[in-house]
């Protein structure tokens, strides 16, 4: 408890030097959202195993290690890998950060179309600071979760998307966080918060990418916090795409509010990291809604992935799917929990939970978790969580036909793979998440071009 | 009966000998001494009672290494396959008919096959075949089953029918071109126009160079595909070796009645 304390103490001490400094610029409302966020992060701490929501997540390395704020870097992203990570080509819309600032020399919005808001938080807060500020910190909980809180306290930059009503915005928006180390000589872990605010209205459409990328091997941490208030029969398709350094930490809270007919989906997929926390919080605050979650997780070595799924059925009718996989290697370990909660009004609720894990080792670990709290009579829940091996008859069979045992252990983790890949829409990012699989799987090469396998 | 071979010269006249072969699964024996030869072109047909050890020796000869082999030796043309992987022994021509096909999802039949003909003629040095030209490969084999080429774009036995899925094992035999195929009880569940279908296609694959153990529960079976020599297996051994007329006198009387003769002189 003293250790806690004085964990906590260091970034008390922190803000209090860049409260004055760095975090008083924008709105005057700002300013006092960070330090009621602030005073929430001392009351309540990092979270420890004994907190049931993190019964399985050990976080005492990120709450032990000294980081410091992020600096704006010195080092340039060379044009190979932006052009790399940005899906040159693909004409997506992007704002790049390094190191959590916005770097608007790699950023690319010109071909949007101009009812559309796509900016930096910092330039949000300056020219529509009233809107901003109705949304900012009102859906992700920041009383009661301390890496909100924290994020809420520190955030330096980030995005603002806003669609207006009608609006169908054609190409995916791209927000891409690069990690690189403070500066060249230094390898001082750092800690960034990136925010991202998505505000969109009625009947609007956007596809929406984040893309986390640590170049090198460094120690740091991305505390990321994303707000998103989907307006009514509006549909957004939410994807992240984890490629931190192995020695990074990585949590993250995704905040989704739906308003009423509204249909989101997310999918996240999570490679790198070591310990790595993934917060999907959905309300589904109108009737009529449907909201699609899945996910992909790859842990090998000690990397540990923790996706926390909680899906709140407010209103009646909406309907909700949680659909993630994983394949485990070596030490991996891997924490699914995925919470529904029926409202005592949300009567005709349907809502479907499955986790499936494939161990690759007998060392990986899974704690699978689905949970169903629910007050209404009426209503149709299901949940399934399957934890296995490679099937040996499938191997077997595999085999008497010719197959070689390696490239037969390939193919049936690529099947089981390949399921959650189809539910990645944009073709460039299923590319680069399957090729990244591919890379991992001895003989991947084989399959190389397939689709689907067919 | 002994059929006269064209093909004497040929080194692999002798396809497959089993000689006192024991194969135990957790201390648990299940084969207790097999012996079975079988040339280059002969059909032969292993019936006996459930729990008699048939797909068990199936599964033995195909690889499977849940089964331990603790004595005896299995030569496939002449070479011990003991230690060979079953990828092996399917690169040198054996091939086993599941009695219960696994369905691997995800995995698309189209793709599994292709890996499997390329493994298969890459080791017989054969050129691999692209996507184009292995559906021009397998249009022929499909008929030889009747094979909906939907069936094709479907992961691997995933929500086939029974039937469906003893047809796509014959496919895949059609496709691989083995010399030795062991179709374990292809025929069970089988309505009669089904069995046609698979019975023709293995007829259809009879040859000189290619031989057949067929192992089956029915002798319904055998009035289509007529074996050269049917065995009967009891508790883990050949008990009797006859030719096709052995199949109609188990129909009749039944496994005890050929168990009870043979007890004496097999302890």
């Amino acid at each position: 408890m003293i250790e806690l304390m004085q964990e906590q103490d260091t970034y008390s001490a922190v803000f209090a030097r860049m409260e004055t400094e760095t975090l008083d610029g924008g709105p005057e409302a700002l300013l006092s959202l960070r330090k009621d966020a602030m005073q929430h992060f001392e009351e309540l701490g990092f979270p420890t195993t004994k907190d049931e929501q993190w019964l399985y997540t050990n976080v005492s390395a990120i709450a032990k290690t000294t980081f410091c704020p992020a600096t704006r870097p010195d080092v340039a992203v060379d044009a190979a890998t932006l052009e790399r990570e940005s899906f040159a080509g693909c004409g997506f819309h992007r704002l790049v950060f390094v190191n959590g600032f916005f770097a608007s020399e790699l950023s690319d919005t010109t071909e949007l179309d101009d009812k559309v808001t796509v900016i930096s938080l910092t330039d949000a807060l300056k020219q529509q600071p009233d809107t901003v500020m109705a949304h900012l910190a009102q859906y992700a909980d920041y009383k009661t979760h301390a890496f909100a809180a924290l994020n809420t306290a520190f955030m330096e930059d980030g995005a603002f998307i806003h669609v207006p009503k009608g609006v169908v915005v054609d190409k995916p928006i791209q927000l891409l966080f690069i990690t690189v180390p403070n500066n060249e000589t230094s390898n001082e872990p750092i800690v960034v918060h990136p925010r991202v605010l998505i505000i969109t209205g009625e009947s609007s459409q956007v596809t929406v990418l984040e893309s986390y990328v640590g170049l090198g091997e460094q120690v740091y941490f991305t505390n990321a916090v994303t707000e998103i208030a989907l307006g009514e029969n509006a549909v957004i398709d939410h994807y992240k795409v984890q490629r931190e350094s192995t020695k990074a930490y990585h949590i993250a809270t995704m905040q989704l509010n739906q308003q009423r007919a509204s249909n989101g989906a997310s999918h996240v997929t999570s490679l790198g990291g070591d310990i790595v926390r993934n917060n999907i919080n959905v309300v589904l605050d109108g009737e009529g809604c449907n909201c699609n979650l899945s996910g992909l997780y790859i842990p090998r070595g000690k990397q540990h992935v923790d996706n926390h799924l909680l899906v709140d059925h407010a209103k009646a009718h909406c309907d909700s799917r949680e659909f993630f996989k994983g394949i485990l290697d070596d030490d991996a370990h891997a924490v699914f929990t995925g919470k529904i909660i029926v409202r005592k009004d949300a009567q005709k609720t349907d809502g479907k939970q499955t986790n499936r894990n494939l161990l690759l080792s007998d060392s990986a670990r899974v704690d699978t978790n689905p949970q169903l709290e629910i007050f209404a009579n009426d209503v149709k829940c299901t949940h399934g969580a399957t934890i296995g091996q490679l099937d040996d008859d499938a191997l077997f069979y595999l085999k008497t036909r010719g197959i070689e045992t390696e490239a037969a252990r390939s193919l049936l983790i690529y099947a089981f793979a390949s399921e959650i890949l189809d539910e990645i829409k944009i073709e460039a990012v299923r590319e680069q998440v399957n090729n990244i699989l591919l890379d991992r799987l001895p003989q991947g090469d084989r399959f190389r071009g397939f689709k689907g396998l067919q | 009966m002994p059929r006269s071979f064209k093909n004497e010269k040929d080194p692999w006249i002798q396809m497959l000998e089993i000689k006192n072969l024991h194969a135990c699964v957790e201390d648990n024996e299940i084969l207790k001494g097999v012996n079975l030869t079988i040339k280059a072109g002969e059909v032969h047909s292993i019936m006996g009672p459930n729990g008699s050890g048939k797909s068990t020796l199936a599964q033995v000869l195909a690889g499977r290494d849940t089964y331990e082999v603790t004595q005896g030796e299995i030569l496939f043309k002449g070479k011990n396959i003991l230690d060979m992987e079953p990828n092996e022994r399917a690169c040198e021509g054996m091939f086993l008919a599941f009695q219960y096909p696994v369905e691997i999802p995800g995995v698309g039949t189209a793709y599994f096959l292709r890996a499997a003909l390329n493994a298969v003629r890459k080791h017989r040095g054969q050129e691999e075949l692209d996507a184009a030209d292995f559906l021009e490969y397998v249009k022929d084999k499909m008929s030889v089953v009747d094979m909906d080429a939907k069936l094709l774009q479907r992961s691997v036995n995933e929500g086939f029918s029974g039937g469906e899925k003893k047809r796509s094992e014959i496919f895949q035999m059609a496709v691989l071109e083995p010399s030795m195929a062991i179709l374990d009880e292809t025929d069970s569940g089988l309505d009669i126009d089904a069995l046609k279908i698979v019975a023709d296609g293995v007829n259809s694959m009879r040859n000189p160079e290619r031989s057949f153990l067929v192992i089956t529960h029915y002798q319904r079976l055998l009035n289509y595909i007529v074996p050269d020599y049917v065995h009967v297996l009891i508790d883990g051994r050949i008990v009797r070796s006859g030719g096709k007329e052995l199949a109609l006198e188990l129909e009749e009387k039944g496994y005890s009645h050929i168990n009870a003769p043979m007890a004496g002189s097999t302890a």
